[in-house]
This record gives structure tokens, C-alpha cells and sequence, in this order.
């Protein structure tokens, strides 16, 4: 689910731009500096959008084609933007061997969306991981930069739940504020 | 080595060790201290809400107890860990830790005098209280070299590593000549422990005869194999040994200019590596002059991206220079040409950790360890089926064996072995047959396997091999950078067809096919991701070619395994009427009670998931496997 450029008003281009210029400030003009400055965008925007593509390749004086290149190599980067929560299944061989697979049927059936994608809420982003190297908790999820053990069906929808109930507890406090 | 050329860096180190060795004495004096490991396997566990723990209750009772944080001692399995040393007793390694426990043991140990045997796994050091780690029968086939100070010191603190030796091999090269230096290695007999074992010194001496200026040495920390960590652990456990090895590494080949290269999912080890530079840079042990002579080195981090095949090393420095990571021809090999086309050295994290241990006791001592072709000691992580999964160091020759039944403790459960997954993807699965095979860099080659970066994945009777083999393949598939048609295409249909044996749509013939294939792919692949890809089918078809004609002729997953040729199924005579275990644990709601109140399984419904089997009580066991699907009866 890419969303197309025209999807994207004029605001959020413009902030996309502004924090695309942002990161090249700290950057000097050489080739070298792409995967780096590809991360550090990444980490702002959540993910690389063609309006900030264009800005480092004019940056880098290379051709956009060449950076969706280098984009599209790594596992790391992402076209379409993250949710509110990251969730990645590690597929090592450990996890794998302790039901990784399982797991990540799990979360693809109470997500109902795929490896890659993002729920239509934006409250959840699914994808996989080659390896975390904490083999000895397998099966791994990492859910938002943490590294959970042993997470098997029944502590996906553990999981789920104690997100569902942050949310109701967010939603409750907007409304109260309100 | 001859010694002595320049006494100005030796006083200046002289300095800096005696602080360091004034704080960490300060540190163990007269009051008790408080370790929890936070590596990455602690924290997966819960380190940080067991640090949190025993902060907290410390800061409640205003006791002058420091709570540091280190890395990780290896045994894995037991994480959390914690080591509380308390002066009047051996410092005494707690597993399983969590805050309740935490809070327990400040105010039964910290506070009182009683040390909560049940919680304790041993003592660091042999006493008449508690077993200690030297009573274990692991003990007596691990020698701990670069994993010594994994788990002791706070990776954070650049003093800790300095007081347990640190940067004393830097202190001790820089007063030899670097041609000593590389002689040291060359003797040492050191090979590159990334998984080909390349002799070390002998890249060093390439890379230092070439002209082209600037060089390079990169730590190659890209550790992409599937069930491997120890590069992360020590990266994470203690990152000076490895800066120290680089920046001896660079004094060698005569450069000024150092990458440590890490793997994007590896957060934690990044941000304390930068945190190891930044201290190293203000000791003036890294940067311009070091220790006041007219060596200079920098180091600068570089985070890859996730792509397996940056961890073979012309493909690294492709990524390095911005470009997707795509192996080129070798030679010219990196030494004389790398980085921007200049002389570049690549190293592993454990062959650079290696390095300090050389120079400080010798090329002798080192060679006197291990085998006469392979030196020093191997790192794995072991990982699967295995009691004691975590990091193991062994002398080079101890057995597969003595690896996986006495130092890992063997098999859980009772179950039997089946066979051991060593070298990641490019490695292959060894039988009970290979169990005896000295860990060498040759003897595993001659078995199939080889001897990779160190990642050994135990297999138990419950795994499937076709599965793994296919499970290999797929990663290889994904990973293939696509510039070799043999790897990007032949992967693929050697993938397809493994994919149909588990689906039980195999045909007899299509094994010819497979072994045509990976000899095909072998042959026509540059880099090694290539070459090695069809190890795990080779060696699975070698060993265990049962299975693979069990799912072809018979549609049946001899291990029940693979979800397409299983079924779940409640046997009636067992369930009980009063239970209803299973039902409410049926992620997809496929399990319902029939009018005797027997629990029956809507094959249906079911997504395999293997829920059941885990929630039935083990007194009744009723929830069984079976292979072929039709082997559940129709009422």
C-alpha cells in the first residue's frame, strides 16, 4: 500500500521537504554519505518518501533512479509509512525452528494484513527480520524496538491487548481533554 | 617482541592505568555491587524492568551499593542474569532474575547475610559456600580468551576494560616496530574467524607492501547468519577489545583511516560502541598522536542496512561506498584493492578482539592452543534444541560432541538428537555420525559443512530436514543480490521444488534436479553467498535422503513438521470431559466439544498453529500430530 504523491497534501510535502533538508545540512555532497543519509531521514520521516528522494539526489548530484536503487536493496528501508507501532517477526534459524512461521501467521491473521504492510489505521506496521541474534528467546518479535521472547499465538494476542487498552486509554484521555 | 622504543607511551599509559586500576579497586571496595547483564538476549528476557528493579529498591534503602550494567556472560538460557558481589562472600551469578526476585535478594543478600541459593546458577570463584561455573563440566572443555571479560565489566566504562587489561597490547605495539607487530600474528598462526580463515597476519603484510594511499581496515560487524551472535555479544559485552584490535590492526598496515561496519538490527551494539569511541577518543587512545607518539588512528561507525550478502566483503565495501551491496571478482582481493580501489584489510569482530590477546602473551601461547592448522579457541552460539543455549569459547579441535553434550548440556526434554546446523546458510547439517569431528577449519569442509562465523543451530528429532533445507534456501533466495543469473534464478527453482516436497507435491525425479542445480549454482556464482547457498540441500540430501523420499512417495512429514502434511487431531479416549484447555486457547476458535463432551479439532478451521498441544495438561496429553492429514479418522 505506496501512497501515491498526489494522495499527500501540500503541507505534508512541504514537511517532508524541511526534514529532508533538515539531515543534508549535517552532510557534505559525496556518494559515500547516501545510506547514511537515507537512515537518518528514515528515522524522521519513518520512511522515504519520493519528495525526499528527489531532495538528497539533488543533494548528491546522482539520479533518483539510482537512489530507489540503493532503496529498494536494503531490507532496512521503507516506501509506505510506518504505524504507530512496529511490529517485526525474526525468521533466524532458531526462531524459525521454534515456530518463527507460526508466529507470523499469527500476526498477519489479527493484523489481516501482510508482511510489509501497514493496517489501515496506521496503528500497526508488520514486517519481518532476518535475525536479531537473541536466538536464545526464540521465537522473537520485536515490538517497537524491543526484543520480546518466546512470543507465541497466544502472546500475540497478549500483546494486542495491552495495546488495545493503551488506545482506549489515549482515545478516553483525548475525549476528557476535550 | 622487542620492546622499548618509545618509553613516552608507556608513561603516558602508565597513567591512565593507574586511574583506571584506582577506580575499579575503589569500585570493589567494602561495599557490595550490583551487575545486571543488559545485552540484547538479557534485555529480550527482561533485564531492564530487573535493573529498574533493583535500583529502585537500592535507592529505597539508601544503601551505597552501585547497580552497573555489563554485557553478557554466554549463559544465555538463564537470562536475566545478575552478579552480586558482596565483600565477605564469592561474587555470585543469580539467573532467572525477575523484579520480585530483585527486590528479594537486596534485602535478604545485600541487606542480610543470606545469598538465596535457590536463585543462585553458581559463584564466579570456587569457595566452600556454593558450587562455582569451575564445577561444571563445561568448565573443563571452555577456555574463555576473547569472551573473558563478557559479562564482568560495564562495556560503558572505558576504565573497567582498561583495569581488566585493556589497551595494554596498544601501549605494547606502539613501542615495537609494525613489521614486529605482523610477525606476531603471522606466528600466532591467527585465521580469519569471519568463516574462510584466512591467515590474519598474512593479509596484514599484503595490504602493508601495497602503494596506494590512503588504506583502510574495516571491522566487518556485519553479522548477518541466521542463529549467530556473537559478534553482537562482544560488540556489546566488551567493544574496547575490538577497537583495540583495530587500532593495533591499523598501526600494522600503516593507516590512519578505520570502519567498523554493523548491522542496522543491532541498535544496542551501535549506540555502545559509539559510546566506547567517544571514551577511547579522551583517553587519547584513539584520534591524532596516541599516547603522545606519532601514530594516529580514527574510527568511524557505519550502520548497514540489512542485506545478508554485505557480510562477504567486497559487497561491504561496495555498500560503504554508497551502492547497493553487490560482490565484484576477486582478486584483486581488498588488501590491494578495497575501498575506493585503495588497499583495504577487512576483519572479523572476534579475529580483531584476537589481536590483544596475541600481542600481550605471544605468538607461542596463542599457537600452543587448538590444533596445529587451526590456533586459539572458536566462539559459537549455540541455539535450537539445546539445554544450555548462549555463547561457548573452546579450544579449535574440541569435538562437535563434547560441544553440544557437555558444554550445551545436550538435548531438552529427552529428545533425540537429530543433526547439527553449523555455518548459517552456507553451512550444512551434520548427523550423529559427524558428531565426532574435531571444530577445525578443514575437517568441517571435508564433512560438507564449513566452519562459518560460528552460529550452531542443535536440530532434535521434532524438526524436519527437508524444511530446513528449505527454510535455508528461501533466506538465500531473498538474499541473493541478483547480479549472478545461476544464484538469482537457479535459488529460486531449487526453492520451488523444496517447497513442493513440503507440500507432499514432490516428484522423485526432482532430487536429480536439486543436486544438477547446486552444482550449476556453485559453479556459476562469484561470490561465496552463491557457492555456498546449495550446502544445506547438498548436505541434508546427503544424510538424510529418507526423509526427503518419506514426503515425496508417501506425502508423510516423518516429523511432523511441515504444516502441509500434518494435521491436528484430539485422540477421544484421552481428553477429558471436564477440560476445556484447549478450547479456550484455539487462536481461531476451531476446537469445540461434541455432545460427550469430548474436545474435536474443525480441521477446517484449524491453522496449525499448535496451540492445543501446548495448553492440553500434560496428564492427558490427547492432542496428537499426524502425518498424512488423512490419517484423522472421518467420527
Amino acid at each position: 500500500m505506496t501512497l501515491k504523491d498526489s494522495d499527500k497534501t501540500a503541507e505534508e510535502n512541504e514537511h517532508i521537504r524541511k526534514e529532508t533538508r533538515h539531515v543534508l545540512k549535517g552532510f557534505s555532497r559525496k556518494r559515500r554519505n547516501l545510506i547514511p543519509i537515507l537512515q537518518k531521514v528514515q528515522g524522521r520521516l519513518g520512511y522515504l518518501p519520493r519528495e525526499a528522494m528527489t531532495g538528497i539526489a539533488e543533494h548528491l548530484d546522482i539520479s533518483t533512479i539510482d537512489i530507489y536503487g540503493v532503496v529498494t536493496f536494503y531490507n532496512q528501508f521503507r516506501l509506505n509509512p510506518p504505524g504507530r507501532h512496529s511490529i517485526r517477526v525474526c525468521l533466524g534459524t532458531a526462531c524459525h525452528m521454534k515456530g518463527g512461521y507460526i508466529t507470523l501467521d499469527a500476526w498477519k491473521r489479527r493484523l489481516e494484513i501482510n508482511a510489509g504492510e501497514t493496517t489501515a489505521d496506521r496503528e500497526f506496521d508488520l514486517d519481518t527480520v532476518a535475525c536479531v541474534g537473541c536466538c536464545t528467546m526464540a521465537p522473537v518479535t520485536v515490538v517497537d524496538d524491543k526484543p520480546e521472547g518466546k512470543v507465541e499465538p497466544t502472546r500475540v494476542d497478549g500483546i494486542l491487548l495491552a495495546f488495545e487498552q493503551e488506545r482506549e486509554a489515549r482515545e478516553k484521555e483525548q475525549i476528557e481533554s476535550e | 617482541m622487542k620492546a622499548n622504543r618509545n618509553t613516552a607511551v608507556a608513561d603516558a599509559f602508565k597513567g591512565i592505568k593507574e586511574r583506571a586500576e584506582s577506580r575499579w579497586q575503589e569500585l570493589w571496595s567494602n561495599k557490595p555491587v550490583i551487575m545486571v547483564g543488559t545485552a540484547t538476549c538479557g534485555r529480550a528476557a527482561g533485564a531492564l524492568d530487573v535493573l529498574e528493579a533493583f535500583k529502585e529498591e537500592v535507592k529505597k534503602r539508601k544503601l551505597d551499593c552501585p547497580v552497573i550494567e555489563v554485557g553478557c556472560m554466554g549463559h544465555c538460557y538463564a537470562e536475566p542474569m545478575v552478579i552480586i558481589s558482596k565483600p565477605g562472600y564469592p561474587p555470585i551469578c543469580y539467573g532467572y532474575v525477575n523484579p520480585v526476585i530483585a527486590e528479594r535478594l537486596v534485602k535478604e543478600f545485600v541487606l542480610g547475610d543470606n545469598p538465596c541459593p535457590e536463585f543462585v546458577i553458581a559463584a564466579l570463584e570456587a569457595n566452600d559456600l556454593l558450587p562455582s561455573f569451575n564445577d561444571f563440566p563445561r568448565a573443563q572443555y571452555e577456555q574463555k580468551i576473547i569472551l573473558k571479560n563478557c559479562g564482568h565489566i560495564d562495556p560503558t566504562d572505558i576504565d573497567h576494560s582498561i583495569a581488566s587489561g585493556g589497551y595494554s597490547a596498544l601501549a605494547k605495539a606502539l613501542q615495537t616496530t609494525p613489521e614486529d607487530v605482523i610477525d606476531e600474528v603471522k606466528q600466532s598462526g591467527l585465521k580469519g574467524r569471519g568463516g574462510a580463515g584466512f591467515p590474519t597476519g598474512q593479509k596484514w603484510h599484503v595490504c602493508r607492501h601495497e602503494r596506494g594511499r590512503p588504506k583502510y581496515i574495516i571491522c566487518n560487524a556485519d553479522e548477518g547468519d541466521p542463529g549467530a551472535f556473537m559478534d553482537r555479544s562482544i560488540l556489546e559485552s566488551d567493544p574496547h577489545s575490538v577497537i583495540e584490535g583495530m587500532i593495533i590492526a591499523g598501526y600494522a598496515i600503516g593507516t590512519r583511516y578505520g570502519y567498523i561496519y554493523v548491522r542496522a538490527e543491532y541498535p544496542l551494539a551501535v549506540e555502545r560502541v559509539k559510546i566506547a569511541l567517544n571514551q577511547a577518543k579522551k583517553l587519547k587512545l584513539l584520534g591524532n598522536h596516541i599516547l603522545g607518539s606519532d601514530v594516529s588512528f580514527d574510527i568511524r561507525l557505519f550502520q548497514g542496512s540489512g542485506a545478508f550478502v554485505c557480510g562477504e566483503e567486497t559487497a561491504l565495501i561496495a555498500s560503504l561506498e554508497g551502492n547497493p551491496g553487490m560482490p565484484h571478482h576477486r582478486p584483486p582481493y581488498p588488501a590491494t584493492r578495497g575501498l575506493d580501489g585503495k588497499p583495504t584489510v577487512i576483519n572479523n569482530v572476534k579475529t580483531l578482539a584476537c589481536v590483544r590477546h596475541i600481542i600481550n602473551n605471544g605468538a607461542e601461547w596463542f599457537a600452543g592452543i587448538g590444533t596445529a592448522n587451526s590456533t586459539g579457541t572458536a566462539v559459537f552460539a549455540l541455539a535450537g534444541k539445546i539445554v544450555n543455549t548462549g555463547l561457548v569459547e573452546v579450544p579449535m579441535g574440541t569435538t562437535l560432541r563434547q560441544i553440544i553434550f557437555d558444554v550445551g548440556s545436550g538435548i531438552p526434554g529427552g529428545k533425540r538428537f537429530k543433526a547439527v546446523q553449523i555455518g548459517g546458510p552456507s553451512g550444512g547439517c551434520l548427523p550423529e555420525s559427524a558428531l565426532d569431528l574435531p571444530v577445525e577449519f578443514d575437517s568441517l569442509k571435508d564433512a560438507g559443512a564449513m566452519m562459518g562465523s560460528g552460529g550452531m543451530v542443535v536440530i532434535d528429532e521434532d524438526d524436519c530436514m527437508v524444511e530446513m533445507a528449505r527454510y535455508f534456501l528461501e533466506f538465500t533466495q531473498r538474499e541473493s543480490c541478483g547480479k549472478c543469473t545461476f544464484c538469482r534464478l537457479g535459488t529460486k527453482q531449487m526453492l520451488e521444488i523444496l517447497s513442493d516436497f513440503t507440500q507432499g507435491q514432490g516428484k522423485i525425479e526432482d532430487i536429480d534436479s536439486l543436486n544438477r542445480l547446486a552444482g550449476e549454482i556453485k559453479n556459476g556464482s562469484l561470490c561465496n553467498l552463491g557457492k555456498t547457498a546449495p550446502n544445506p540441500v547438498l548436505t541434508t540430501l546427503r544424510y538424510f535422503r529418507d526423509e526427503y523420499e518419506e514426503h515425496i512417495l508417501m506425502g508423510r512429514c516423518p516429523a511432523l513438521m511441515c504444516m502441509h502434511l500434518i494435521a491436528y487431531y484430539i485422540l477421544p479416549d484421552k481428553c477429558e470431559r471436564s477440560c476445556d484447555a484447549c478450547v479456550g486457547t484455539c487462536t481461531v476458535e476451531a476446537i469445540s466439544p461434541n455432545k460427550k463432551r469430548i474436545k474435536v479439532i474443525d480441521q477446517e478451521k484449524c491453522v496449525k498453529c499448535g496451540t492445543c498441544v501446548d495448553a492440553c495438561p500434560p496428564q492427558y496429553n490427547a492432542v496428537v500430530r499426524l502425518s498424512p492429514p488423512s490419517e484423522v479418522p472421518d467420527k
